[in-house]
Formats: C-alpha cells, sequence, structure tokens
C-alpha cells in the first residue's frame, strides 16, 4: 500500500493505519487515546487528519490506509479539527498546571501549547470529580484531570488481564472508577500511570516529591525477576526518586511490573546498612572499613588453616551481579573451599554436573508471540514473573495454546489452554504422564519407568497441543526449580520436549539465575543445602537473607548460629542479621554499583551506578576484591567491574555461548511415581514483594494486597479433615518450628495441601517450602 | 385502535380488536404467506434482495438508506454464524411509532426478520426492545412463543431446512443504544458505546460476525414488500421514496399520534389528519423527522410533501418520521434548550467533542433562557457546534449540533431578542396559554 502524508510518500502494509504509516514516516500527529500495545479506541479525536476525497476529518488512529491514500497532517481542515478538540479537551480540565504533579511532563500540557488557545472560551464552572483511593501504589486524588482516553481501561483488559479500573456514567459525567469499593492490586498497575497522559493517575509515592525537569534519567537494568527489564532511573541530589520503563521490545516492550517500579523506596530506607559492624561481646558495633576487612581476612585465614578450607561456605543471592558472584566464588576457591552456591532456595541438587550447558529459557523472550503451544510447570506465574506471564496472555488471546501444569490453581488471568493443579508431590508423576501422553501419541518408545503410568484427558490434551503446534515451548517455573525432585521434572521436561520438539527451559527466579551459572558460582563441594545440612565453620553470604531466601531457614539458621563467623556482605541492616552475623559488610544494592544481569534469554546486560552509595556503602564487587587481595588470593588485581566481567563473558558480547537446557544420565524416573507421602504437604509460593530484600523494604510495595502477611490456605476438604473452620487461628508445624497463623478456605489449593508462603518473617520458623506440615487448631 | 388515521394502510390495516396484535389474526391478514411462499417456493436470496431494492424501500429508522442496498452488503457466503438485528430500541424525542408496531403487529416484525434472515443466510435474530417500554417487550416474548409454537421459528422452518431463532432483547433506556453498533455492544452484555466505523456491521458486527440492523417499522414492512411485489409497493410512494410510513405527530395539533400515509403525501394533508393545530393557532415551526432533523419554519414546512427528498430540500431530514408540530406560543428558546438537554444528558461519554460539546451547549442555551445570555452567545454556539459536528464517532454529536445550528438559522431575531433583552419575545402567558397543562385565563 502506498500513502502520502504531507507529501512523503510510505510503503505500508495492508491493515495499517494513518498512525502507523505516520510514525513510519516520522510524521507526528498529535494524540492522546492513541498507544500503540493497546486496542484502538479512537475516543480522544485528537489525530484528526484531512484525507483527500473524505469530506470529514478523519482520526488518523483508526482509519486504514488504502492505496493511493493523500494524507494532510497540517492543512486547514486538519489543525482546525485539531485545535477544536483541544478546546473541547480543556474546558473541564483544570489549568492549573503548576501546582499538578504531571505539570512538565504531561502529554495534554505540550499538546496545549501547540494547539490550544490562549484565553478560554468557556466561562461556566468545570466538572467536579471526586477523588478515589485505589490502594497505595496509584493515586486517583485528582480525577477532574481526567480526559477519559481510556488507556487505563483498556491496560487492564488487555494488558494486565484484569479490568480493575472502567469508565462509569455517561456524558461529561463519565469517571474512571474501580469496581465500587475495589482497589487496584494488578502486579503490573503502575504501567497506568505511564500511560494516563494527564495528571490524573499518578504515582503515590513520587507525587509531589519533585518535579520532572529536577530530575536526571538514567539507564539501568532491574534486579528483581529473571527477564531483566530495562530501566530508567530518575535521580535528583543523589537520590533515585523515581523508576520508569525504558523501553526494549525484545526484553520488557514499554512495561515494568510493579515490584520494578515501586522498589525503589528501599533504596533509602532506614533499614540500609551505611558502616561496617562486627560483634563485639555479643553486640554489633559500627567500625572502619579497614577494621572490619582485616577481622574478616584473619577470621577466614586461621578457620581456613585450622579447619581446612572446606569448613568454609559462601552463598550468594541470585539478586547479585554477575561481577559479584564471579569474585565470590573466586575467593572462596582461592581459600580452599569448593562450598558456593547462589540457589539458596533450591532443594535438589542432583542435575548438577550433568547439566548440558547453562540452563536457560530455551527461547529469546521476543519468540514467545510466534509460539503455537506452551506449557508452564510449576509456577505461580503472575506473581512470579509478571512480565512473562504478560507475554503469554497476549500469547493466548491470539492463537496460542497455553497450559498450566502446577501446584495451585491461581488464576494466571491467561486464556489457557488446560490447567493442571496437583499437589507438590503429585507433580512430577503428572508430568511423567504428559510425557507419556506425547509418547502415546508420537507411537514411540514409552520412555523407561513410565510403563504403569496412565496419562488422563487433560495431560493428554497438554501433549497433543505441543505436538500439534508448529513451535512449542516447555517453561519449568520457580515451583520446578525449588522442588525437592527438581532434577526429575527437569528430566521429564527434557523428554517431553525431545518427544514433541518444544523447546524446553527455565523462566529463572532471579535477575541471575542464569549468571550465576556463568560466573561459575557453583559449587565443587557443598551445594546451597549440603552447605547448612553439614554445618560449617564459616559463612559468607552474600546478599542473602537466609532466614526468608532459603528452602529450609530452619535448617540455615540453626547452621549459621553454631558457626564461628558469619559475614554477611549486605545493603540492609535490619531483619534476623543481628541474631548470626558476626559481621555485617554495607555492599551497594543495584543502582549504587556497576555490574551485570544475564536474563533468562541469556542476555547480557551490565549497567552503571546511578547514585553514589549511601553512607560508608562500597559496591561489592570492590569489597570481595579488596577481600582478595587482603587473603593474597591471586587473580584479584581489577581496576574496574568492567574488567571482571571482561573476563567471565567476552566484551562485546549481547548473548552468553553454551546455553542449554539438556540434562542427562538423570533417569525419567528415579523413584516410586505412584507413592504420596501420608500427611498434609506444604505449598510454599514467594509472595512477590517478598522475594527479594529490596522489594521486602519498599514502603508502599508492603502495604498492597499482596504483602498481606501469610495465611493457612486450604480447601475446603483439608479443613474438614483436621476440623477447623475458615477464620479460624492455626499452628502449623514443621520439624522444630511452628507458626500461628489463620487458616484460610481456598479452593485453589490441592486437596492434602496447605499453602504457607515462604520468604515472610512470620513463617521463617518453618521448614522446607514443599515437605511435610503438621496443622492443629491452635 | 392503534393508528389513529392512515391512506391506503399497509401496516396498520386491520389492527382493530384486542387479539389483531395475535398469530391468529395475523395469519388472517394474510400474514406468513410472504415466508411461507419463499420456503416453499424455495426462492433465492437474490430473488428476495431485488424485491426488496426494487421496492426502494429506506430504512425508517432515520437514516433513510436503501434497506436492499444494506442486504447486499452482507457477504452472504461467509461460512460462520450471520446475525440480523432489529433495532426497536425506539429513543429519538418525538418517535413512538415502533412500540405500536410492536405493540398491535408485532407478528410482522418477526416474519420480515425471518424473511431478512433468509435472505443473508443468517440463522439468529436478536429484537433490541426499548428499556422503557417494558410491556411491549413483554407482548413481543409472547409474540415469539406463539411464532415459535406454529414453526415460523426455530429449526427447519415449514420444513424447508432454514433454521432461524429470535431472541427478544431489552435495554435499560439509553438514547444512545439506538444507534446500531451502541446496540450490539449493549447486547454483548457491554457498556452501549458506539464503535468506531470502519469496520461496519456488515463485516464486523455481532460479537465480531457479519451483521445488518434494521428498524422496526423496515423489518415490518418486508412481508408486504414479497406479498405484493417491489414495485407494487414502490408505487405505494412516489419515486425513489417507496412504500407508506407510519409518522408519530407530537405537539400543538388536536389528534397527536401515529399515523400511516403514503410516502409523498402532503404535510397539509397529515396535518389536517391529526386535527389541525390545536385551538386553531397558527403553525409557527415543525420539527419533522425526530428531534435531531433541522428544524423547519412554518412556510417551508407547508410547502413540503412528507417523503425523503421533499424534507430534505427543505433543509431537513424525513428521519424517523417524527413530526413535533409548533404553534406560534412556543419558545424557540427554551424548546432549543430542552433539545440540548437531552442530547447533553444521554452523550454516551465516550469521545471528547460530544462528552464536552453537547454540555457546552446546553450551557450556553440554557443561559440565554434564563437571561444570562451574551452579545457573542450565539456566534460561541455556531462555533460549538462545528467543532463538533463530523468530528465524532457516531452521530449523536451531529444530532445535537442540528437543532441549534437550525433554530438559531431560522429563528435568529427570537434568540437575539432573548439575549438583549433578558426575556422571551413570545410573553409567558402566551407560552403559558399554549402549553396545555394551564387554562388559558392565567
Amino acid at each position: 500500500m502506498e500513502i502520502e502524508i504531507d507529501g512523503k510518500v510510505a510503503q505500508v502494509p495492508d491493515g495499517s493505519t494513518i498512525m502507523d504509516a505516520a510514525q513510519q514516516l516520522g510524521a507526528y500527529i498529535p494524540h492522546f487515546c492513541y498507544h500503540k500495545k493497546l486496542s484502538i479506541a479512537a475516543n480522544c479525536r485528537m489525530c484528526l487528519v484531512q484525507v483527500e476525497k473524505a469530506p470529514k476529518p478523519l482520526p488518523a488512529c483508526a482509519t486504514p490506509v488504502t492505496n493511493g491514500m493523500k494524507v494532510f497532517t497540517h492543512s486547514e481542515l486538519a489543525v482546525t479539527a485539531q485545535k477544536g478538540v483541544m478546546e473541547f479537551l480543556l474546558i473541564n480540565h483544570p489549568l492549573d498546571c503548576p501546582i499538578c504533579d504531571q505539570g512538565g511532563e504531561c502529554q495534554l500540557q505540550d499538546l496545549a501549547v501547540g494547539y490550544g488557545g490562549s484565553a478560554s472560551r468557556f466561562q461556566e464552572g468545570k466538572r467536579v470529580v471526586f477523588h478515589k483511593d485505589v490502594g497505595p501504589l496509584i493515586s486517583m486524588q485528582e480525577m477532574a484531570r481526567c480526559i477519559h482516553c481510556t488507556r487505563c481501561v483498556r491496560f487492564g483488559q488487555e494488558i494486565a488481564g484484569v479490568m480493575e479500573l472502567g469508565m462509569a456514567n455517561r456524558n461529561m459525567h463519565a469517571e474512571i472508577m474501580t469496581f465500587v469499593g475495589r482497589s487496584i492490586d494488578s502486579e503490573l498497575s503502575g504501567n497506568m500511570i505511564d500511560l494516563c497522559p494527564v495528571g490524573a493517575l499518578t504515582s503515590k509515592p513520587f507525587r509531589y516529591s519533585a518535579r520532572s525537569w529536577e530530575l536526571s534519567r538514567r539507564k539501568s537494568v532491574s534486579p528483581h525477576d529473571s527477564i531483566g527489564a530495562n530501566l530508567a532511573l530518575q535521580i535528583k541530589n543523589n537520590v533515585v526518586m523515581r523508576v520508569l520503563p525504558r523501553e526494549n521490545e525484545e526484553v520488557n516492550e514499554c512495561w515494568i511490573s510493579d515490584k520494578e517500579r515501586f522498589s525503589y523506596e528501599a533504596l533509602n530506607s532506614p533499614a540500609r546498612l551505611t558502616r561496617p559492624m562486627i560483634r563485639v561481646d555479643g553486640a554489633l558495633r559500627e567500625v572502619e572499613w579497614n577494621v572490619a576487612l582485616d577481622y574478616v581476612a584473619h577470621a577466614l585465614k586461621d578457620i581456613a588453616a585450622s579447619h581446612g578450607g572446606e569448613s568454609l561456605a559462601a552463598l550468594a543471592s541470585p539478586h547479585a551481579t554477575l561481577e559479584e558472584l564471579y569474585l565470590l566464588q573466586k575467593l572462596i576457591r582461592g581459600l580452599g573451599s569448593g562450598s558456593v552456591d547462589f540457589r539458596p532456595r533450591r532443594r535438589d541438587f542432583s542435575a548438577d554436573g550433568k547439566l548440558g550447558g547453562t540452563p536457560w529459557l530455551g527461547l529469546r523472550l521476543a519468540e514467545i508471540k510466534d509460539l503455537d503451544a506452551a506449557l508452564v510447570i510449576g509456577s505461580f506465574l503472575r506473581k512470579d514473573h509478571p512480565l512473562f506471564a504478560q507475554r503469554l496472555r497476549q500469547l493466548g488471546k491470539k492463537w496460542g495454546k497455553v497450559s498450566l501444569l502446577s501446584v495451585s490453581a491461581d488464576d494466571p488471568l491467561i486464556k489457557l489452554h488446560t490447567q493442571l493443579t496437583v499437589s507438590p508431590a503429585d507433580l512430577p508423576a503428572a508430568l511423567a504422564k504428559i510425557v507419556k501422553a506425547a509418547a502415546q501419541l508420537k507411537s514411540e518408545a514409552v520412555p523407561e519407568g513410565l510403563e504403569s503410568v496412565a496419562p488422563c484427558a487433560s495431560s493428554q490434551a497438554i501433549a497433543s497441543s505441543l505436538i500439534e503446534g508448529e513451535k512449542g515451548a516447555i517453561f519449568l517455573g520457580n515451583v520446578a526449580e525449588q522442588h525437592p525432585q527438581a532434577a526429575q521434572l527437569h528430566a521429564l521436561a527434557n523428554e517431553l520436549s525431545r518427544l514433541t520438539g518444544a523447546s524446553c527451559g527455565f523462566i529463572g527466579e532471579a535477575a541471575n539465575s542464569v549468571g550465576g551459572y556463568i560466573a561459575k558460582a557453583l559449587p565443587t563441594a557443598l551445594n546451597a543445602h549440603q552447605m547448612f545440612a553439614q554445618p560449617r565453620q564459616a559463612y559468607l553470604l552474600h546478599g542473602v537473607e537466609p532466614e526468608l531466601d532459603c528452602h529450609d531457614p530452619q535448617q540455615a539458621l540453626a547452621a549459621l548460629k553454631q558457626a564461628a563467623l558469619v559475614v554477611m556482605l549486605t545493603p540492609f541492616a535490619d531483619g534476623a542479621a543481628a541474631e548470626y552475623a558476626d559481621v555485617l559488610l554495607p555492599i551497594a544494592p543495584f543502582t549504587e554499583t556497576s555490574g551485570t544481569f544475564v536474563n533468562c534469554e541469556g542476555r547480557v546486560q551490565s549497567f552503571n551506578g546511578v547514585v553514589r552509595p549511601l553512607g560508608d556503602a562500597r559496591p561489592g564487587w570492590k569489597v570481595l576484591r579488596v577481600l582478595g587481595t587482603l587473603l593474597a588470593v591471586p587473580g584479584f588485581d581489577y581496576d574496574s567491574s568492567e574488567q571482571v566481567r571482561d573476563e567471565i563473558v567476552p566484551a562485546g558480547k549481547d548473548f552468553v555461548d553454551g546455553l542449554s537446557t539438556q540434562v542427562s544420565a538423570v533417569p525419567c524416573v528415579s523413584w516410586s511415581l505412584t507413592s504420596t507421602p501420608g500427611g498434609l504437604q506444604r505449598v510454599a509460593e514467594v509472595p512477590i514483594y517478598s522475594a527479594d530484600p529490596l522489594a521486602r523494604r519498599a514502603a508502599a510495595l508492603q502495604k498492597t494486597r499482596d504483602a498481606l502477611a501469610p495465611s493457612a490456605r486450604m480447601c475446603v476438604e483439608t479443613l474438614q479433615a483436621l476440623a477447623v473452620s475458615d477464620g479460624a487461628s492455626v499452628r502449623v508445624r514443621q520439624g522444630s518450628g511452628e507458626a500461628v497463623l489463620m487458616a484460610k478456605a481456598d479452593a485453589t489449593v490441592p486437596a492434602g495441601c496447605v499453602r504457607v508462603a515462604a520468604a515472610h518473617v512470620s513463617t521463617a520458623a518453618l521448614g522446607e517450602m514443599f515437605g511435610a506440615i503438621n496443622v492443629e487448631r491452635a | 385502535m392503534a393508528i389513529l388515521g392512515a391512506i391506503n394502510p399497509m401496516l396498520s390495516l386491520d389492527l382493530d380488536g384486542d387479539n389483531a396484535w395475535r398469530l391468529t389474526d395475523y395469519v388472517k391478514r394474510g400474514g406468513y404467506s410472504a415466508l411461507r411462499r419463499i420456503l416453499e417456493e424455495k426462492q433465492t436470496q437474490e430473488f428476495v434482495i431485488n424485491e426488496v431494492k426494487k421496492s426502494v424501500l429506506r430504512g425508517r429508522g432515520g437514516a433513510g438508506f436503501p434497506t436492499g442496498l444494506k442486504w447486499s452488503f452482507m457477504p452472504r457466503s461467509f461460512p460462520g454464524d450471520k446475525y440480523v438485528v432489529c433495532n426497536s430500541d425506539e429513543g429519538e424525542p418525538g418517535t413512538f411509532k415502533d412500540r405500536d408496531i410492536l405493540r398491535y403487529n408485532p407478528h410482522s416484525v418477526i416474519e420480515g426478520m425471518a424473511i431478512a434472515a433468509y435472505a443473508m443466510g443468517a440463522a439468529r435474530g436478536y429484537n433490541y426492545i426499548h428499556g422503557e417500554v417494558w410491556e411491549i417487550y413483554e407482548r413481543f416474548e409472547e409474540a415469539l412463543d406463539e411464532a415459535r409454537a406454529a414453526g415460523f421459528l426455530g429449526r427447519n422452518l415449514l420444513a424447508s431446512g432454514f433454521d432461524f431463532d429470535l431472541f427478544a432483547h431489552h435495554g435499560y433506556g439509553a438514547y444512545i443504544c439506538g444507534e446500531e453498533t451502541a446496540l450490539l455492544e449493549s447486547i454483548e452484555g457491554k457498556k452501549g458505546q458506539p464503535r468506531f466505523k470502519p469496520p461496519f456491521p456488515a463485516s464486523f458486527g455481532l460479537y465480531g460476525k457479519p451483521t445488518t440492523i434494521n428498524n422496526t417499522e423496515t423489518f415490518a414492512s418486508i412481508p408486504y414488500i414479497i406479498n405484493l411485489g417491489g414495485e407494487t409497493y414502490l408505487e405505494a410512494g412516489k419515486a425513489n421514496n417507496g412504500g407508506t410510513k407510519l409518522f408519530s405527530i407530537s405537539g400543538h395539533v388536536n389528534r397527536p399520534g401515529n399515523y400511516e400515509i403514503p410516502l409523498g403525501t402532503p404535510f397539509a394533508t397529515l396535518l389536517e389528519m391529526a386535527g389541525g393545530m390545536r385551538g386553531g393557532r397558527q403553525l409557527k415551526a415543525c420539527i419533522p423527522g425526530g428531534s435531531s432533523s433541522p428544524v423547519v419554519p412554518a412556510a417551508a414546512m407547508m410547502e413540503c410533501t412528507m417523503d425523503y427528498d421533499s424534507i430534505s430540500k427543505a433543509g431537513s431530514m424525513l428521519g424517523s418520521g417524527a413530526v413535533i408540530v409548533m404553534d406560534e406560543t412556543t419558545c424557540m428558546v427554551k424548546a432549543l434548550e430542552r433539545l440540548s438537554f437531552f442530547y447533553y444528558e444521554e452523550s454516551c461519554g465516550q469521545c471528547t467533542p460530544c462528552r464536552e460539546g453537547t454540555n457546552w451547549l446546553y450551557r450556553v442555551v440554557h443561559r440565554i433562557e434564563t437571561g444570562r445570555g451574551r452579545a457573542d452567545d450565539l456566534d460561541l454556539l455556531s462555533s460549538v457546534t462545528t467543532n463538533i459536528m463530523g468530528r465524532t464517532i457516531c452521530a449523536l454529536g451531529d444530532a445535537a449540533s442540528m437543532p441549534v445550528q437550525s433554530f438559531i438559522k431560522h429563528f435568529h431575531d427570537e434568540f437575539a431578542y432573548h439575549i438583549e433583552h433578558k426575556k422571551c419575545l413570545v410573553p409567558v402567558d402566551v407560552q403559558r396559554a399554549g402549553s396545555g397543562f394551564f387554562t388559558a385565563t392565567v
């Protein structure tokens, strides 16, 4: 199709709109309701343009291009129409930009300069719209500013998958609101603030704390989930004031999750550790850096000398940077220990050493939209990976058959092909059924050990969706990684991948879940579980909070409490560290250090520090470098984090090499699939705003519905079997630890299971995430 | 008595008696013979559409679009679901014909829709009935039950192999739901807001499927067209304006009500049928086609014949055939104020010019009416209407603007007097005398 806009000719594909063509040509057409990621509403009428032979001006966003069309965006007809619309938009809009939070970054303000009159012909009183309280993240305090573009409504319907905002009433009394009394709880809700072209929806934590022109903008990368969303951090006076998405179509498109948007509040929270601390006479005291580092170096050297190198262990957070993970493993190996790991929530490590490469997503994120079928195994999809779920949601809306096999029937807000929900213990068996169904459908030999498995209708439906589709993908979620038979699930998924031709991969728990493998932060002796099961003399903890981050916090705490030395490199001083840490070294969070995250698709994303470290905090890689030098470990003479990175990933590489989710020599079935443990099983999710140290300390996020204190959720049958009523207080017990929680009826939890969230102080005394659990009336 | 008067009636013929609406009476009047003939003779779809084309039946809902042409836009060979939808959401102020058709002759609509469905290959239909006429909705449901029981609806109609199911759906009284795409949204269970076109309903209609939407009276005329033949039907009216039409006369006449007359009948004849002007007063102006059509002053109106072309020549529209008659006691500012309030109130609020503009119009007219008008208000009104017209998603913006423009154009002096003297050109006691709510002696 050929189209001419203001004399410039463009070739556009069939079905394009005038707006598409204009963007291709770089011609700007004013607009408010149009957004490239949302459906076309054509309701603001700002993009009216003149089209040759059309008697009336037409909206560029909604008018399809016809061959030979001639469009004039600046003709008298077009400009008169645009100015007319602008006048209408402004008559009821408060003209008090100087006191509006959006002032300076407002599309209406910007366009009013070009299309608005200098004085208003509207002399009547303006519309008054009552404010609404919709939760701790979005402010709807000034809804009189709303211009009814419905971007927020469409975002909810189309991107977040849940229509939390709608337009009520009609005529000029139409207003955007939630269903009476409801709040906005979507994990992607903050994007509505970006989408709002005026000051109607604003960020509650940021509101009136800075003006947009006072802020400088710095690039960064999300340290939270494994997607590696690209961020733009806005800085004022050396403080991160706001986080916005930085558009990257291949990674986060133009969205970020609320966790990424609002976690910045933790960066300057009172919980920050700003000075090194050492335990002296039972209490932690502030000391100078040189004192602290000397102390650590000597203590480590002494313990290594007296108890052997293997008495040391190092555990890092998968949210740590690539450089930190690399230097940590280099340091601990230099001291003669192979006990280093970065996967604290993992329980089953039997695939270690049998991997064909670095486990990854199995395909690029941008390829998800072209899939015909996808199976997600073991995931609290929406809360674990909001943006990944969003991509699957778009896929489900088109032709993709998205299936979910998990341990809870939470609504992923995705149009699902099949949803299978089983107890954690039955997860491998359920996957085995799908594998067998696939083998039968392909008329291939049934893998060894699966002879007695009988596929159900749902597993056949999933298998056939993967076989029929030209491009399929199998994704192992966080539950599948944290599961006590993780290697089993991995092997079964691999087998399913081989049978169906679908790709297979891990979504990955954290920003560096792939990076940790690249950095070799992997055990050659004790892994993250063993290092606590077989208590060590000294622990080096980097960015982890074991009571919240470990698969079995009970066991971890016991081991830490008996250790002679616990050194924590952490940005935060609160929490349980005071109980077990001997040395606290303040390291910088991602905004104050340079570093690299390798996301789930193997994308290498380096970033710089955007503000000076708070107090005496120092970038983690520098602290480790100094320790390495003090301990005379060879190869620690780095000048920059880039030098460290280049040693791990060759310079200039966008993606790491050696990605493979193959696992060999793990049999599909290593134990009886049919046996189910007696008693109740725990189902533990990691709540979205408890998943990492930053989110845990973000004040606004902690006030959301997603951050409510954990309860013991069970289906009605389980409640009845325990003779416990909904809302009653129960004592849940694992090993020697217990917690008193409220019992809640929840039909999404499989029978025989109790859903008790991990990663929360109220449940930190409990044991394994998917282990046996006792529940009794409190 | 359903229809107060008629000349050569079709739709309103023999509608006396309490049971005229029932199936038995309808069949006695020759009802369902058109559908029976088409199905039994296995007429082609093209035949039916051609007959409708020949009849030059023009849409009776307001826009006057040729029905046969509209039907031919439907992708008849499209393999999936297709729908026919009847628009009985009669919300235009002054219009009250469709409810009488549904009240006294509902089976003509059912038969017409079945024929339309046959012609366009649709297997399902909906009749969207205005929410404020509940008893009409109930009666239509009863008529549907009768038709289903008699085999005129359902599977395998009259053993022809053709399936057609028809459902009644009632709205909640929003004017905008009479706009065809808002109506579709409402049937789908969404908020009644017009869709942007293109795509038109013929390609993307109800539930995204090809859909044809016609007015109640349009569908009701179909059986008569098939029975009489397209040409005979056309001759009943005048060239390019086939058939008879129901006119709803309201306002300052002695016998307000529905009248069926051939298109092309002089306005004077219609006025006479309605008993002439109330109290023998002079005609001042007339809104010939429902509140959204431009007002026509008395002299021009008396020259008109009641058909699409003649009214259009007089600068207005035949619209839905709602004739609002105003005599010399009418204050045109007050009349416009009421109309503008209606459009402001009924704007769906979706698109900017209409949402903001209709309110602005009302507030300015209200200001003038209440003696607070300003010298430049008439220019302002004219400018605001220009900014609304042709820039909205649906026609409501135009419908709100046209009365304002025409009232000011034809009765400029009256508006100017209002602004200048802060009072009405027509004295208040005269207005009251004419209103009918007060006795002549105030």
